[in-house]
Order: C-alpha cells, then sequence, then structure tokens
C-alpha cells in the first residue's frame, strides 16, 4: 500500500497548483522535492565540471555523478556500472545504438526487426538505417487487443541482426513479454541481439536486466521523476567495447595523434562533451525515492487506479467511449488511451484542459500504431505514484463537460 | 478564455460551404498530420473573384468553423484581396484566443485557400 497523502505533499507543483490533475506522467513525470533540491545543491555548492579538476569541488561533483551510475547500475541490476552509458533521453540512447552498433553490424541483405507499436524513437532510427545498408525492417503486427502477433519462424531468421522492441507501449499500454519474447527469439538465431525500449517500464515495475535476457535497455531520467536532459542506455559490455563511439571529443578520448586517436573504454567512450552534469547528479534521489516506495507498490497502486478509471469511463459513457489496449489489467500499465464519439482528440483535450485536467492529444509519437488502429489520434490518460480517485473523477466529469459542449 | 463560443459551435455543428465543386473547380487537400485534420477545398474562379468555394474533411472544432467561416467570407473576393490574409486576420475572424498549438488548427483552411490562388 502507498500513502497517497505523504507522497503528494513531496511535489512542491502540488502547493503552487492544488487543483491539478495530472494525467500524462508517460510524456513526462512530477518532480519531487528531493530532485530539485539535489539540483540546487550542485549549483550552489559545487558546480565544477567532472573529471577534469583536482580541487575539492570538482571532484566533489566527479563522486557525486558516478554515484549515479552506481545507484542506475543497481536499480537494474547491473553486472556493473561500467554498463551505463548516460545519453540525453530514451531517443538519443536508441539513435546512439542504430548508429554505433547498427552502422557497425548490419549489412546488406540483413534484417532489423521491430513493431508497429513503437515510440517513433524506436522505430525511425531502424529505419533509415535499414535503408542506408541495404537492410529489410520487419514489423510485427498487433491483434485487435493489442497484443503483439509473432509468427516465430517468420519473423526472426539467421539474416535477424537485430530485434528492438518497446517493453510497455506508450499508447495501448500493452506489456510485452519480454522475458519469453527474447528465449523464443534467441533459440531460433542466437546471435540475435534484442534491445528493449524501457522508457514506459523502468518507471513504473521492476527491471532486473540480468532476468530479462535482453542485451540492451534505454530509458529517460524525465518520465521517472527524475530531471530532463539525462537518458540511459545499459548494454552488454561486450557488445558495448566492439561498438563504434558516437561523438569524438573532449572526454571520451584517451590520446589524439595527427593521424589517430585512441577513445576511453565505456562507458566514456559513448559520454562526449560536457554532460548534463546537476541534472545527472540530481537522477539518484529520483531513483532513491522510488526505491523508498518499493517498485511492487507502485506496480500495485497504478494497477488499482487504472482499473478504477477504465470501469468509471465504461460505466459512465458506454459505448460511445472507445478503450485501446489490453482488456487484462495485469497486461497493461497505467496508460489509457481513448476515443469518446465522433469527437476530435483536440477538442476533448482542450475541453479537459480548461477543467483542470491535463491529458495528451494525438498521435503520440506513434503514427504507425494510430494508421494501424485505423484513427488519426487519441486521447490519452496516463498515471503515476501521486495520481489518486478524484483525479479519475476529475477526468470523467471533465468529459461529461466535452458532451455538453460538443454534442 | 473558453475558445468554445456559441457561434464557433455553431459553425462546427452547421458549417456552412460544405462539400465539393466537381464541376470545373480546382482542388487542394491540407492536413495536420500531428492532430489528424484533413481537409479538401474546392474553388471556382469568375474573372478573378471568387465564385464559389466548398471544403469537406475531418477537423477539430477549430478547424471547421475556421474553415465554415473563411469560405463564407471568400467569395466575391479577389485574388489579390485573399492573398493578403494571415493569422491576424483568422484570429480576428474567430474573435478567441488561440494557444500555440491550436492556432495550427485554425490556419488549416487559410493554407488550403491560399494553395488554390
Ligand atoms: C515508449 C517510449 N519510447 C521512447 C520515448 C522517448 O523518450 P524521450 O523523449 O525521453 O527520448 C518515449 C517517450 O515519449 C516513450 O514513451
Amino acid at each position: 500500500m502507498i500513502d497517497l497523502k505523504k507522497i503528494r505533499k513531496e511535489f512542491p507543483i502540488f502547493q503552487n497548483q492544488p487543483e491539478l490533475a495530472y494525467l500524462d506522467s508517460t510524456a513526462t513525470s512530477l518532480k519531487p522535492k528531493a530532485v530539485i533540491e539535489k539540483i540546487r545543491e550542485y549549483y550552489e555548492e559545487y558546480s565544477a565540471n567532472v573529471f577534469r579538476g583536482i580541487y575539492p569541488m570538482s571532484e566533489k561533483a566527479t563522486v557525486e555523478f558516478e554515484e549515479t551510475r552506481e545507484v542506475i547500475s543497481k536499480f537494474i541490476n547491473a553486472n556493473k556500472s561500467e554498463e551505463v552509458v548516460f545519453t540525453r533521453n530514451a531517443t538519443e540512447s536508441l539513435n546512439l545504438l542504430a548508429y554505433s552498433l547498427g552502422r557497425k553490424i548490419i549489412e546488406d541483405g540483413d534484417e532489423i526487426v521491430t513493431t508497429i507499436m513503437e515510440h517513433h524513437s524506436n522505430f525511425v532510427p531502424w529505419q533509415v538505417l535499414a535503408a542506408e545498408v541495404g537492410a529489410t525492417l520487419k514489423v510485427i503486427d498487433i491483434n485487435d487487443h493489442g497484443y503483439l502477433v509473432i509468427n516465430w519462424d517468420e519473423v526472426i531468421t539467421k539474416k535477424t541482426k537485430i530485434l528492438a522492441l518497446t517493453y510497455v507501449s506508450n499508447v495501448l499500454g500493452t506489456i510485452n513479454p519480454v522475458k519469453e519474447i527474447v528465449i523464443a527469439a534467441k533459440k531460433i538465431n542466437p546471435k540475435i541481439i534484442v534491445i528493449v525500449d524501457a522508457a514506459q517500464a523502468v518507471p513504473h515495475t521492476k527491471i532486473n536486466v540480468q532476468d530479462l535476457g535482453a542485451d540492451f535497455i534505454v530509458f529517460s531520467s524525465h518520465k521517472m521523476l527524475g530531471p530532463t536532459g539525462v537518458g540511459v542506455l545499459w548494454g552488454k559490455e561486450k557488445y558495448l567495447k566492439e561498438m563504434y563511439p558516437f561523438m569524438y571529443g573532449g572526454d571520451m578520448i584517451e590520446e589524439v595523434y595527427i593521424d589517430h586517436s585512441t577513445y576511453k573504454d565505456p562507458p566514456h567512450k559513448f559520454e562526449a562533451g560536457t554532460p548534463a552534469i546537476g541534472e545527472i547528479i540530481a537522477f539518484k534521489e529520483a531513483i532513491k525515492f522510488l526505491k523508498k516506495i518499493g517498485m511492487e507498490n507502485i506496480r500495485d497502486h497504478e494497477k488499482k487506479i487504472t482499473d478504477y478509471a477504465i470501469n468509471r469511463l465504461i460505466d459512465t459513457f458506454g459505448q460511445s467511449i472507445k478503450i485501446y489496449g489490453p482488456k487484462k489489467i495485469e497486461d497493461r500499465g497505467g496508460i489509457i488511451s481513448f476515443s469518446l464519439d465522433k469527437f476530435h482528440p483536440h477538442d476533448i483535450a482542450q475541453i479537459l484542459a480548461d477543467n483542470g485536467v491535463c491529458v495528451r492529444a494525438g498521435h503520440h509519437c506513434a503514427m504507425p500504431l494510430h494508421t494501424r488502429l485505423n484513427v488519426p489520434a487519441t486521447v490519452r490518460a496516463s498515471f503515476y505514484i501521486y495520481n489518486d480517485e478524484k483525479d479519475v473523477e476529475k477526468l470523467v466529469e471533465g468529459l461529461k463537460k466535452v458532451n455538453k459542449t460538443l454534442k | 478564455m473558453n475558445i468554445y463560443q456559441d457561434i464557433i459551435l455553431d459553425h462546427y455543428h452547421h458549417p456552412h460551404n460544405q462539400g465539393r465543386l466537381d464541376i470545373s473547380g480546382k482542388s487542394v487537400q491540407v492536413s495536420n498530420p500531428l492532430c489528424g485534420d484533413k481537409i479538401e477545398m474546392t474553388i471556382v474562379f469568375e474573372k478573378n473573384k471568387v465564385k464559389e468555394v466548398k471544403f469537406q474533411g475531418e477537423g477539430c472544432v477549430i478547424s471547421t468553423a475556421s474553415a465554415s467561416m473563411l469560405t463564407d467570407y471568400a467569395k466575391n473576393k479577389s485574388k489579390q484581396e485573399l492573398k493578403k490574409l494571415d493569422s491576424k486576420f483568422i484570429i480576428k475572424m474567430l474573435g478567441i484566443d488561440l494557444g500555440m498549438t491550436r492556432i495550427k488548427c485554425a490556419l488549416l483552411p487559410l493554407e488550403a485557400l491560399h494553395k488554390l490562388l
């Protein structure tokens, strides 16, 4: 059980906006005091660059910075913290992989497999890479309930070099059985590299990369109570070592000569230039906050509130509301995308906004999925640790107003 | 300010000039993939002036109302006059305050009209 009242007190935004019904944590989460305070601490007390100075302030910043890597490593149960690479966001982590890994291993005639439910950031980099090197991009479809439909023998072949898929769909909410998928894929082709977009999973449920079996996972700090500007790429050391660097310049270099250069080992090989130091330092406070509540408790809470919301919506709006994705609450995260009547999602979101409810309208960076669902756009409400039944009631009341205004 | 004023909703529920001119009219399609709005506009000129203009498609309240009002306005206006219309004109015509995202919906019909001139 989680103590919502206590949790909400930790988020200063609720003091500034007591009536806020924030239902867009899938886009980005709110931030607790501890994270904001840690950013302030860095900028006010030891705002030096990392790895560069031998004076105490720089050493303190470096220690704090590397401590975050350690905390992340333990949080996802990585083998060692050197497997944790800092990027700007999940999108950059995926582009890094398409560039540094993809361009190393994919050749003319190879195959890359992804799914129709991907966020553009786990779709377009592979599409572009395939076109560039002459590889084939295969796309796994879904069924009408929002589950992946995998015809194993057709999809994965000896030519498949990469399988890139999302853990949790940011539209359907579907939780893919990633562990089973990895086992099945590697059975057909043991050399396949599996990349998991865990941007909507790591914030909401316990992830153990040893147990998951994937070769890479990516996620963003800002979706899990942390600051913006920080992403994570976790990968198996042997692959990180083989991959090309991503960007060249300061901090990633070992030695530079007129005619060639040598590079540091991972993770620093992929971290060129001054990073988002204060934000990375503060990110560990977000993880500590989540750990204190407990990932199992978070998942439980989201299941409960999502179940409650789906029931309230169906009870109130019946046939006129269409909710996408799995019906079984065990199979979905705290995300509800829907259509209401013939109303345009922008109008729905606008009227909800006028009533203090923040949701998102559009294709949520998943245009192939919306084309597949045969709708140009949907409305999405999503939940996190600070959302309660009152938020759901505001959503329901807001949607009643939509009916009244637009009917 | 609430953008769902009665006059806007009236145009949304009962749009003027809806449909398609299939005589010798010129036609164009514009869309805003972000929200899925799509408008097809057809037009017939007489000499240099708009004789008839119609629109059809899927859109939100704002884009539909904007198309309805703009097509009303465009009739009997010259190409030169219509070319001068800009976002300020559309905001004034709708009489509502639009944020950064919704202004795109309001401007979609104007984009179609300008492509036809
Ligand atoms: C499933 C999924 N993947 C990737 C991303 C991209 O995250 P970011 O914008 O932080 O790079 C998002 C967030 O929008 C997402 O929901």
